[in-house]
């Protein structure tokens, strides 16, 4: 009910003039599809009429009417086919039915599914794309997908189950890649030693951050974790005798197969296997080594919801005083949510650096944080699920605008789609507002049960205060 | 004090609580009982929150003691030697003494077995029923996980003792009726169960005192009769002491054995049931009387009390 009230009133607040909210009629609809259009010729006559060119010495001034003329139709398309034909549909269907559209034996179908199809990823796409083909779908899709999918999960321990909002993620995600690469290059460790080193560093950073923020709450205490962020990169950038500043870190050695290098030579992995070298070797190694990870986050994650310390995070995002009332230490409570997301960022972070052989501060901007913060949010908080498959849609989406090469045949060789990567993005995030404001996957699965599981709805679920 | 034999089981002396210019509570003593109901009233405003809230460590009084001793052979010696030792509590051979004005509140329930309840539920509505009552044992469970790390690789003490928080879960189920109701979400309860609900959550704590704020508001007369069975159960069969704050005197003059009044932060009458109901001054401050007899009570509280103003018939 609640979403479908949440909806309803949004799609309202769209609305320009008075049209009334429930089906208009067509030419109702033409109206506020024409006031669509004057909105957007009046948004768009500051921004995108005039352009200015590089002429000689000086500038000149193009006006571009034809293109404004192309957003306003744009516009107004959109809106007639929204009021006409999407919005009376969206309305028709039953609120019972967008919550739960899936029963929990499907669920568990689509989760067993989705395991055995990422355990044959590798071989899938070397069968479909061929040697050459496959190194793209391994590398870009595969490992890529799997560090965010990873990465949403251990940001949901401290969003989705504790409920503090953490807008400098990324941070522990620097701490882990740095840590586990200087103590590769400087010290001489292996990637297998730098890997729980990386974490450790991470997890008592997060601890760290985790005391000052402590009596915070809500927008505080992720303006100061953002602030944090901020400085992890600051400090990263300026301390170039160690970090290397701006330049970063490079060669950073590469992960063996528990002591084979992934090399040409004759104490590799191909030659000790007596199989031909080829750099997928090393690929198909990092994609179930990321695969491994991110399945060890999920496993924890869930054990964790079971333990009392999971259900006295959740506990806490429902309500602090009640926790405190029944004897819980908050500030433990928060400082261990902080220190298991964070160890689980450290770990994917030395998994990166890893794989990259190269680190700088450019990998971990502000921009990083608030991707996986997306992923976590449009996921719905606290699933597991949901925010494995917001984690694929978003970053596998955006990954997939690079194959859009044809698309310059339309729009000129100057077309370059993965400049809309942000225009999609928050379309993502406006459109799932408007649907699913509670995320993907909104209803919570409880910890322990009497007699039988039954899932809570988001409605009843707090997203918690900090 | 040290004339008493036996040391009561929690002792408020010279409460006074300030916030900047306003005295909510001033100078206030009072005492509960092991085994025995204390009612803590007064009209709006008298300060009764506030002292539930310096009880259960939620605010921090700016001055007074509030003592709470486990075992009745505690002395007031006892009592000094701590005060003056700087501790927040001692225990030596079970005999548990602590200061609450000196614990943070989630000791007080933690060590002290202080639990409370909320004027406004603070049930965790997206959890289930049962889940509330099993993160109310989250210290003892928290111990048997071996601080998480025997919970995760799957050790049985832990599977033990999650078996035996179920199991009391259970018994307090059973006893408020909820246990058909386990697994659905503590907020999609009616609002009288989530009373009783939050109310045993308190209970699975395994306090021995046990503060509730205004437990009666909104229920309905059949539901008020429940409650009152429930508070004597808890009263006659596990050790726990209740104090209450309550505006409903139905259930005041029914259980409690000891009454405590209180009008703009200081207590005016200290006494069984009967005693407060006949007290001129409390007649006259809170409790009102009868629309027939209202013309004698007023002379005589005008020739009793000519300083305090009538409270008006409730």
């Amino acid at each position: 009910m609640q979403s479908s009230a949440a909806s309803a009133s949004a799609s309202r607040k769209l609305d320009i003039g008075p049209a009334p909210a429930d089906s208009p009629g067509v030419g109702a609809a033409a109206m506020d599809a024409a006031k669509s259009a004057l909105l957007v010729i009046g948004l768009a006559t500051p921004i995108v009429l005039i352009e200015t060119k590089q002429s000689g010495a000086g500038v000149a001034l193009e006006w571009r009417f034809g293109l404004v003329a192309v957003l306003a139709a744009i516009a107004a398309l959109a809106r007639f086919i929204h009021l006409t034909v999407v919005g009376p549909r969206v309305r028709a269907m039953p609120a019972s039915n967008m919550a739960g559209r899936f029963s929990p034996g499907t669920v568990t179908w689509i989760k067993r599914f989705a395991l055995v199809f990422v355990l044959l990823y590798p071989f899938i796409a070397l069968a479909l794309a061929g040697k050459g083909g496959a190194i793209k779908w391994i590398d870009n899709f595969g490992i890529q997908l799997l560090i965010y999918v990873m990465l949403g999960w251990g940001l949901n321990i401290v969003v989705g189950l504790a409920g503090l909002l953490d807008l400098g993620y990324v941070a522990f995600y620097a701490v882990g890649a740095y840590s586990s690469a200087l103590l590769a290059k400087t010290v001489g460790l292996s990637f297998w030693l730098c890997l729980p080193l990386a974490g450790i560093f991470a997890a008592l950073w997060g601890i760290l951050l985790g005391f000052p923020v402590l009596r915070l709450r809500g927008d505080y205490l992720a303006i100061v974790t953002l602030a944090f962020g901020e400085i992890i990169r600051l400090v990263l950038i300026n301390w170039v005798d160690f970090t290397g500043g701006y330049a970063g870190i490079s060669g950073i050695p590469r992960p063996t197969f528990f002591g084979l290098p992934f090399t040409a030579g004759d104490d590799g992995f191909a030659a000790f296997f007596g199989v031909s070298f080829t750099p997928l070797h090393r690929l198909i190694f990092l994609f179930y080594l990321i695969l491994a990870l991110a399945l060890l986050t999920n496993y924890v994650t869930i054990k964790l919801r079971r333990l009392p310390i999971g259900r006295a995070w959740e506990a806490l995002r429902e309500d602090e005083i009640a926790c405190r009332s029944l004897g819980i230490d908050t500030v433990m409570t928060k400082l261990t949510a902080f220190a298991m997301g964070a160890m689980f960022g450290g770990f994917a972070g030395a998994f990166f650096a890893a794989r990259q052989g190269f680190i700088s501060p450019e990998s971990f901007i502000f921009m990083e944080s608030a991707v996986i913060l997306a992923i976590v949010v449009l996921g719905g908080m606290g699933s597991q699920l949901g925010v494995a498959i917001a984690a694929v849609v978003m970053i596998g989406g955006t990954e997939l605008l690079r194959e859009l090469d044809w698309l310059k045949d339309i729009f000129g060789p100057g077309f370059d789609p993965t400049k809309y990567r942000m225009l999609l993005f928050g379309l993502a995030m406006v459109v799932m507002m408007v649907w699913k404001p509670r995320g993907l996957i909104s209803t919570r699965e409880p910890s322990i049960a009497l007699h039988e599981r039954k899932a809570i709805s988001g409605a009843l679920v707090k997203e918690g205060h900090g | 004090m040290s004339m008493q034999a036996e040391m009561p089981l929690l002792v408020v002396e010279h409460l006074t609580m300030r916030f900047g210019g306003l005295v909510a509570i001033d100078d206030l003593s009072f005492a509960a009982h092991r085994g025995e109901i204390t009612a803590l009233i007064g009209p709006n405003g008298a300060g009764k929150t506030t002292v539930f809230n310096c009880i259960t460590g939620f605010y921090k009084p700016t001055v007074g003691r509030i003592a709470l001793a486990h075992d009745a052979t505690t002395t007031q010696t006892d009592l000094d030697r701590l005060t003056n030792s700087g501790d927040r509590w001692r225990k030596a051979d079970g005999r548990g003494l602590y200061l609450l004005e000196r614990m943070p509140d989630y000791e007080i329930t933690a060590k002290a077995k202080v639990a409370r309840t909320f004027q406004n539920i603070r049930l965790f509505t997206g959890m289930t029923v049962l889940e509330n009552l099993i993160v109310a044992q989250h210290n003892a469970l928290m111990r048997a996980s071996g601080w998480t790390v025997l919970g995760l690789v799957g050790a049985r003490r832990f599977k033990e003792a999650e078996r035996a928080a179920v199991e009391r879960a259970t018994f307090w189920l059973d006893l408020i009726g909820l246990t058909l109701r386990a697994d659905d979400p503590a907020g999609d309860l009616p609002y009288g169960d989530q009373r009783r609900l939050e109310i045993a959550r308190a209970m699975c704590t395994g306090p021995r005192l046990l503060c509730l704020d205004e437990p009666a508001a909104g229920l309905n007369p059949k539901e008020s009769l429940e409650l009152n069975t429930l508070l004597r159960a808890i009263r006659d069969d596990h050790d726990t002491a209740i104090l209450l704050i309550e505006h409903d005197m139905s259930v005041v003059m029914e259980i409690s054995d000891h009454v405590v009044v209180l009008e703009h932060g200081a207590k005016i009458s200290d006494g069984t049931p009967s005693h407060i109901k006949n007290d001129p001054a409390v007649i006259a401050a809170y409790l009102g009387v009868d629309e027939d007899e209202e013309e004698a009570a007023e002379a005589e509280i005008e020739g009793l009390q000519s300083g305090l103003d009538h409270g008006g018939a409730r």
